[in-house]
C-alpha cells in the first residue's frame, strides 16, 4: 500500500511536488517529515489545502456527477492524511472544509442552471461572463450567497433543499454541450475557492490581530502560556496602535516556548515578566486578561490547547479575569471531544523532563520484575472545558463558546463529518 | 525527473529553516547502512532471517533506522547486505523506501563478506561514496538531530584534514550494573580532550579483574587535559569523511570498526588521523546488539525515548496503533483485536493488528504480533511474541521471545529467557527451560561460541552460515515433517524443534545477554564487584576517579604522598618482578614485556627510573636463581641475562638519572637483599658497561655522588675504584 508512505509526524509538513499524478497510479502522495522543523497547525492546514487543490486539478471528472468524483477523490485522500496524523486536527478541519466547498460550489452551479433554464439561454451565458471575469466575486460570493440566502440552517431550507438536489441529475442530463462547460467550471470554482481558503489561513493571523485594539486596553496586563504565533502577532499589532500594556509569559514547561515568547516581545519593546507555569496562579489576580493560542477548537466550545492551559483556565475563572482563546477558522473542528475519532492527545518524548543520560539507572528493566519504577509520562495537550472560556477571537470575529457550532455550521457540511468514521471501518 | 528531483531536493532543504542551507544542499549526505552486523548473537533467529528484519515492537528493525536517516537528512543510502541479502532485498523493494522523493536506498550484495570491514572495503571499490557520509547498522534506533554533529563535523574537517570521523556518543550512568542490566555489553572506557572532544583512547573490553586501564603515556604527555570516562555511551553512528573508506582499504587487516578500526587509528600516530565525538544529550540513540538491548530498546520505545518512532505514530513500514490509557500508564493498540472482557492488558504492552485474546489471560509488559491467537488463561509477562503466534490455554511466558509461527500446546510453559525460533512447536505441558534457544534448525556443529571469532578472518563461519540457509529454505516445506518425528521427545508431545546445547562456558554467560532480568544472585554479584571497585579508588589514591580530569604533569604530585608512593613502590617491584619471570619461563617477546611494564608503570604513577631499578631488580633476582656454584658461574649468568634483556632494561634508561638509579639499585642489593653480589660488584658494573647500558658518565657522576658519603657507604666505590680510574682516564684522553 504506496499511499502509507505519508508519514506526518506532529511537526510534519506536507511537501506537495509537482509530479503528483494521483488518479492514474495512486502514488501520487509524498510527505516529508522533518524533524523539530516546521511546527503548528498554520503551516500543515495550508500545505493541506495546497495538495487538496492539486488533487482537485489533476482529477478528471466524468460528465456525469462531477461533484461526487471530486468529493470521492478528496476524501480518498483526505482519509489519508488523516490517518497520517490524527493529532493535527487541522488537517481532517481542512478535508472536511474543501469537501464543503465542492458541495457549495456545485449547488451554486446547480441553482445557477436552474435559473439559466427557467429565464433564457442568454441570461446564462452572461452569467458565466459575470463569473469568469471576476473570479474573486464568483466563487467566495455565490458561495457565501448560498451559505446565507440558501441554506440557513434552519427547518424550512432543508425541506427547500430536497427539491434542489433532486434537480441535480435532472439538469446534468439536458444536454453534452452544456455539461461539459459545466464540469470544467466546477472544478475552476473549486479551485478558486480553495484558493481563497488558502488565501485565509494565510492571512488569519492579521486578520485576528485587527481585532486587538478592542480588546486590549491601555495600562492593562495580560497574561500567557507558551508560545503561539497568533497570540504574538495579536500582542505586536496592539503593541503597533500605541497601546502600552504588559505581557506575563508562563514559560509552558516542558518544552519552554515560553522562553522564545518573551524574548521576541521584548525585542519589540513589550514590557515582558515570565513566571514559571506553577506561578500563574500566585499572579492571576493581577491579570486584567489572559490571551492564549489553541491547538484546536471543538465543537462544543472547548479547547485542545498546550498542557497547563488547563490550570491557567481553572486561576483565571477562580479570579474573574477573561480568559480568550485565539484560534484561525482552520482550526475551527466540527467534532465533539468525546467523539471516539478524535485524538485529544499525544504523549511526547519523556526526554523533555529529563536526561536520559542522568536517570539511566531509573530505566532498568535487567533487573527486578523487568519494568521499571519509574515512568515519564508526557501529554502535549490539555482539554479546556468551554465554561472556562469567555471569548473566541477567530478570524471572523468573537464569538462565545456557544457559538462556535454556529461558525461550524458556517464551514463544514453535516455530510462531511462521518467521512472518516467510515473510512477507517472500511480501511 | 532528475531536474524534479533537483527541485524538490531544494525545497526540501529550504524548508528545512535556514539552519544549514549551504552546507546540506551543496551536497547530499550519503549513508552507509550495514544490513548485517556481522555477529551471531541473534541465533538461532538469525539463521532464517537477517537480524535487520527482525521485529522491533512489531515493526522490522531496518524501517526506525531508515525512517531516521531520512528525518535526518541523509539523501542516498547504501545497504550493504550480507546475510539472507534476498531477503533483504525483497524487503526494501516491497516496501515503500524505494519509491520515496528526495531519499533513495540502494542495495549491495555480497555474499562472502564476513566483516564490516570487507563490507566498507567492497564499497570503497564501487565508488559510490562522494562526500561525508553516515556509518550506522542496521539494527540502531535513534532520534537524534543530525545537523549539529555534521556541521561540527565538517568544520573540523576544514581547518585540520585528518579529522576523519565524528563518533556519536551519550551519556549513560557509570555503574556496571546499570551497563549491564540495560545493554548487556561491558564497560567502556574513552579518553576525550575536553577541549577539542577529540577521542584519545577507546577501551570496550577492560580487564575488570585488575580494576586498571593502561594509558599511553604519551597520551598524557602530549595532551594537556584528557577526561577519562566510563560514563559514555557509544552510539555506533558514525559521520565519516571518505578517507575513512580508504583507510579501511589501506589498512586490510582492519575488520571490526571499533575494535580495529577506532583503535587502530588511535594507536597509529603516523598518519595522524584524528576522532573526534559529539555528545547527544535530548535525544536517543542505542544499538541493539543482543537479546538484552533487544528487550531494552523495545521498552525504551514503548516508553516512547524514540519518540516520533514509537507505535502510536506513522512512519514507514508501521501501521498506527491507538493508545488506551490503562490505570496511569498507556497502552499500543490496533483497532481491530479481539479482546476477551475478562482478559486483562496490563500497561506498557503493544498489541498487533488482528490479534486475538482470550478469556482470563494476563498480558504486560509486552510486545505482541500481528495476528496472534492467544487462548485463555495465558500468562504473558515481559515477553516478545512475533506474528502470528498461537498459544493456547494456560500457557505461560516470562520473560522470553516467541518468533512467527510458533504453536504452543496448551499448559506449555517457558521459562525466563528462551528463545523460541521461527514455527518451533512446543509440546503440550512442556517446560523449556532457562535460557535455551529452541529451533527447527539443527545446532550447526562448527559452533564458533567464542565471538571474537565473529571477526576472524577464517572463512569457516560463512561457508557454514550459507549451507544453513539452504536448509533454512527447504525446512519450511518437509523438512519440518522429518525433523520433527526424529525429535519429538525433546520438546513434549507433538513438539516440533531442537533444543540447542547452550555452548560451552555460556551457562555462566547465558544471563548477561538474554531478555530475562538479571538473576538475583548475579545482581548482588555485580554490585559486589562495584563495591569493591569502590573502595579500590578510595584506598588507592592513585588510581583514577570516575571520569576526573587528568592533568598530564603528575610528578608534581609526586613529593606529596611519599607514604603512599613508598607502599606503591614496593608493589610495584613485585608485580615488575612478577611480570618479568613470567615473561623468561614464558618467553615472552621483549616488546610485550615493555608494553607491560608500562601499563604496571602507568598504573602505579612510577616514573621511568622507578621501572629501570625494577626491572633491574628482578634481572638481578634472576640471576641469583638461577642455580650457580661458584662466583664466576653467577657472573656468568648475570651477563647473559644482562645480554637477553638488554633491550628491557635500555628501554627505561632514557637519561642519565636512570642508569645512576640502577647502579644505586645494585648497591642497596648488593647490602641487603643479594649480598652474593657483593665480591662481584665491580665486574657486573663492568659488563653493564660494555654492554652500553651504562654510560661513563653515569658511573662517574655516581663515584663523584659517593665522594662525599660515609666510608660505609663508599664500598663499593672503593671496590670499583680500579675501574673507575680507568673510565676517568680514558675520557681524558678522548678530550
Amino acid at each position: 500500500m504506496s499511499l502509507s508512505q505519508l508519514m506526518l509526524g506532529p511537526n510534519v509538513v506536507l511537501c506537495n511536488a509537482a509530479s503528483q499524478t494521483y488518479p492514474s497510479c495512486n502514488t501520487f502522495t509524498h510527505a516529508l517529515s522533518f524533524f523539530n522543523k516546521i511546527e503548528g497547525s498554520q503551516a500543515t492546514a495550508r500545505q493541506t489545502a495546497e495538495l487538496l487543490r492539486s488533487v482537485i486539478s489533476q482529477q478528471r471528472v466524468p460528465y456525469t456527477n462531477q461533484a461526487g468524483a471530486l468529493i470521492d477523490a478528496v476524501k480518498a485522500i483526505g482519509e489519508q492524511l488523516i490517518a497520517a496524523n490524527p493529532v493535527e486536527l487541522a488537517v481532517g478541519n481542512i478535508v472536511r472544509r474543501v469537501l464543503h466547498i465542492i458541495r457549495e460550489e456545485d449547488l451554486s452551479l446547480t441553482t445557477a442552471a436552474i435559473g439559466g433554464l427557467n429565464l433564457s439561454a442568454v441570461s446564462d451565458d452572461e452569467n458565466d461572463d459575470d463569473r469568469d471575469g471576476d473570479s474573486t466575486l464568483s466563487a467566495a460570493a455565490v458561495a457565501a450567497a448560498a451559505r446565507s440566502t440558501l441554506r440557513p440552517p434552519s427547518l424550512q431550507t432543508l425541506l427547500e433543499d430536497t427539491p434542489v438536489s433532486a434537480a441535480v441529475p435532472q439538469t446534468s442530463s439536458s444536454g453534452a454541450a452544456d455539461k461539459s462547460s459545466r464540469s470544467r467550471k466546477l472544478k475552476h470554482d473549486v479551485i478558486e475557492a480553495v484558493n481563497e481558503l488558502i488565501q485565509d489561513i494565510v492571512t488569519c493571523h492579521e486578520q485576528i490581530a485587527e481585532q486587538a485594539v478592542e480588546h486590549i486596553h491601555q495600562n492593562e496586563v495580560i497574561l500567557t502560556l507558551g508560545s503561539s504565533r497568533t497570540v504574538l502577532e495579536f500582542l505586536f499589532a496592539a503593541k503597533e496602535k500605541k497601546r502600552s500594556f504588559r505581557v506575563f509569559v508562563a514559560e509552558g514547561a516542558p518544552r519552554y516556548q515560553g522562553h522564545l515568547l518573551a524574548k521576541e516581545l521584548v525585542a519589540r519593546g513589550l514590557q515582558t515578566t515570565l513566571i514559571t507555569d506553577s506561578a500563574v496562579f500566585a499572579m492571576i489576580s493581577r491579570v486584567n486578561m489572559v490571551i492564549v493560542g489553541a491547538h484546536a477548537v471543538m465543537a462544543n466550545g472547548g479547547v485542545i490547547a498546550p498542557v497547563g492551559m488547563n490550570l491557567v483556565a481553572l486561576a483565571a475563572q477562580k479570579h474573574a479575569v477573561p480568559f480568550v482563546v485565539l484560534a484561525g477558522s482552520h482550526k475551527l473542528c466540527p467534532l465533539y471531544p468525546h467523539n471516539p475519532e478524535v485524538l485529544l492527545n499525544e504523549l511526547r518524548s519523556p526526554s523533555e523532563l529529563l536526561d536520559f543520560g542522568e536517570f539511566s539507572d531509573c530505566m532498568d528493566f535487567g533487573s527486578g520484575s523487568g519494568s521499571p519504577l519509574l515512568h515519564v509520562v508526557n501529554p502535549a495537550f490539555d482539554y479546556v472545558p468551554p465554561k472556562l472560556v469567555s471569548l473566541f477571537i477567530t478570524d471572523a470575529g468573537g464569538h462565545n463558546p456557544s457559538y462556535m457550532y454556529r461558525l461550524i455550521a458556517d464551514y463544514y457540511s453535516a455530510d462531511d463529518l462521518v467521512v472518516q468514521r467510515r473510512a477507517t471501518a472500511g480501511n | 525527473m532528475g531536474a524534479q528531483k533537483k527541485r524538490a531536493a531544494a525545497a526540501a532543504a529550504a524548508a528545512r529553516v535556514s539552519e544549514d542551507p549551504d552546507d546540506l544542499a551543496r551536497q547530499p549526505l550519503q549513508a552507509i547502512l550495514l544490513a548485517d552486523s556481522f555477529t551471531t548473537k541473534f541465533r538461532p533467529i538469525t539463521l532464517e532471517r537477517p537480524k535487520v528484519l527482525l521485529p522491533l515492537v512489531n515493526v522490522p528493525m531496518i524501517n526506525y533506522t531508515l525512517a531516521w536517516l531520512e528525518a535526518a537528512g541523509v539523501a542516498e543510502v547504501f545497504v550493504f547486505c550480507c546475510a539472507h541479502s534476498k531477503q533483504v532485498i525483497d524487503y526494501l523493494e516491497n516496501s515503500e523506501w524505494f519509491s520515496q522523493p528526495n531519499f533513495t536506498v540502494k542495495t549491495i550484495e555480497s555474499h562472502n563478506i564476513i566483516s564490516a570491514g570487507d563490507a566498507l572495503r567492497l564499497i570503497y571499490e564501487q565508488n559510490v561514496i562522494h562526500g561525508d557520509f553516515v556509518l550506522i547498522s542496521g539494527d540502531t534506533v535513534s532520534n537524534m538531530s543530525l545537523t549539529q554533529a555534521l556541521q561540527e563535523h565538517k568544520e573540523r574537517k576544514k581547518k585540520d584534514n585528518n579529522a576523519v570521523m565524528t563518533m556519536i556518543i551519550k551519556k549513560s550512568k557509570p555503574s556496571p550494573i546499570t551497563r549491564q542490566s540495560r545493554l548487556g555489553t561491558d564497560e567502556l572506557f574513552m579518553a576525550i580532550d575536553p577541549n577539542t572532544k577529540q577521542l584519545l583512547y577507546y577501551e570496550d573490553k577492560a580487564d575488570h579483574s585488575k580494576g586498571t586501564i593502561c594509558l599511553d603515556k604519551m597520551l598524557l604527555a602530549e595532551n594537556p587535559s584528557i577526561s577519562l570516562h566510563n560514563d559514555k555511551q557509544d552510539c555506533y553512528i558514525d559521520i565519516c569523511s571518505p578517507e575513512v573508506l580508504s583507510l579501511f582499504t589501506d589498512n586490510f587487516d582492519y575488520q571490526h570498526l571499533r575494535r580495529h578500526f577506532v583503535k587502530g587509528l588511535l594507536l597509529d600516530d603516523i598518519m595522524g588521523y584524528k576522532i573526534f565525538t559529539h555528545e547527544i544529550h535530548s535525544s536517543y540513540a542505542a544499538r541493539i546488539d543482543n537479546y538484552r538491548s533487544y528487550d531494552i530498546v523495545s521498552k525504551d520505545i514503548i516508553q516512547r525515548w524514540t519518540y516520533p518512532y514509537v507505535p502510536d505514530v506513522k512512519f514507514c513500514g508501521n501501521r498506527a496503533t491507538k493508545l488506551e490509557r490503562r490505570g496511569i500508564c498507556f497502552t499500543a493498540f490496533n483497532s481491530e483485536i479481539e479482546q476477551s472482557r475478562s482478559a486483562q492488558v496490563g500497561s506498557f504492552t503493544v498489541i498487533g493488528y488482528g490479534t486475538k485474546i482470550g478469556s482470563n489471560s494476563k498480558i504486560s509488559d509486552s510486545v505482541i504480533g500481528e495476528g496472534c491467537t492467544i487462548g485463555s488463561n495465558v500468562l504473558i509477562e515481559g515477553s516478545y511474541i512475533w506474528d502470528n503466534v498461537i498459544i493456547e490455554d494456560g500457557c505461560e511466558l516470562r520473560h522470553v521471545i516467541v518468533c512467527d509461527g510458533v504453536i504452543m500446546k496448551a499448559g506449555a510453559v517457558l521459562k525466563p529467557g528462551v528463545v523460541l525460533s521461527f514455527k518451533v512447536v512446543i509440546g503440550e505441558r512442556f517446560v523449556v527451560p532457562a535460557y535455551s534457544k529452541v529451533s527447527l534448525l539443527q545446532q550447526p556443529t562448527v559452533h564458533d561460541s567464542d565471538e571474537e571469532l565473529e571477526y576472524a578472518d577464517n572463512s569457516s563461519g560463512t561457508v557454514e552460515f550459507s549451507s544453513i540457509q539452504g536448509t533454512a529454505d527447504q525446512s519450511n516445506g518437509e523438512m519440518t515433517s522429518e525433523s520433527s518425528e526424529a525429535h519429538k521427545p525433546k520438546l513434549g508431545t507433538g513438539g516440533v524443534g531442537y533444543i540447542w546445547s547452550i555452548c560451552e562456558g555460556g551457562q555462566e554467560e547465558e544471563w548477561r545477554h538474554s531478555v530475562a532480568p538479571i538473576p538475583e544472585d548475579k545482581l548482588t554479584e555485580l554490585s559486589e564487584a562495584m563495591d569493591d571497585d569502590q573502595e579500590l579508588v578510595t584506598q588507592d589514591r592513585t588510581a583514577l576517579s570516575t571520569s576526573g580530569e587528568l592533568i598530564s604533569d603528575s610528578n608534581a604530585s609526586e613529593g606529596d604522598d611519599n607514604e603512599d608512593s613508598k607502599d606503591d613502590s614496593v608493589y610495584f617491584e613485585k608485580e615488575v618482578e612478577a611480570t618479568f619471570l613470567r615473561a623468561v619461563e614464558e618467553n615472552v617477546k621483549v616488546d610485550h614485556v615493555i608494553l607491560e611494564v608500562n601499563s604496571l608503570r602507568l598504573s602505579y604513577n612510577m616514573t621511568s627510573a622507578d621501572c629501570a631499578g625494577a626491572v633491574f631488580y628482578s634481572m638481578m633476582k634472576l640471576a641469583i636463581k638461577t642455580p650457580h656454584s661458584s662466583a664466576s658461574e653467577l657472573q656468568q649468568n648475570t651477563a647473559n641475562i644482562i645480554t637477553t634483556w638488554q633491550k628491557l632494561l635500555k628501554s627505561y634508561l632514557l637519561e642519565i638519572d636512570e642508569e645512576i638509579e640502577i647502579i644505586l639499585k645494585f648497591e642497596e642489593m648488593c647490602l641487603e637483599s643479594a649480598k652474593e653480589f657483593s665480591p662481584l660488584f665491580a665486574r657486573i658494573l663492568h659488563i653493564l658497561y660494555d654492554k652500553d647500558i651504562l654510560q661513563e658518565d653515569a658511573i662517574l657522576r655516581w663515584a663523584d655522588e659517593k665522594e662525599g658519603a660515609d666510608e660505609s657507604d663508599k664500598v663499593f666505590v672503593r671496590q670499583s675504584e680500579k675501574f673507575i680510574q680507568w673510565l676517568r682516564e680514558a675520557s681524558e684522553e678522548e678530550d
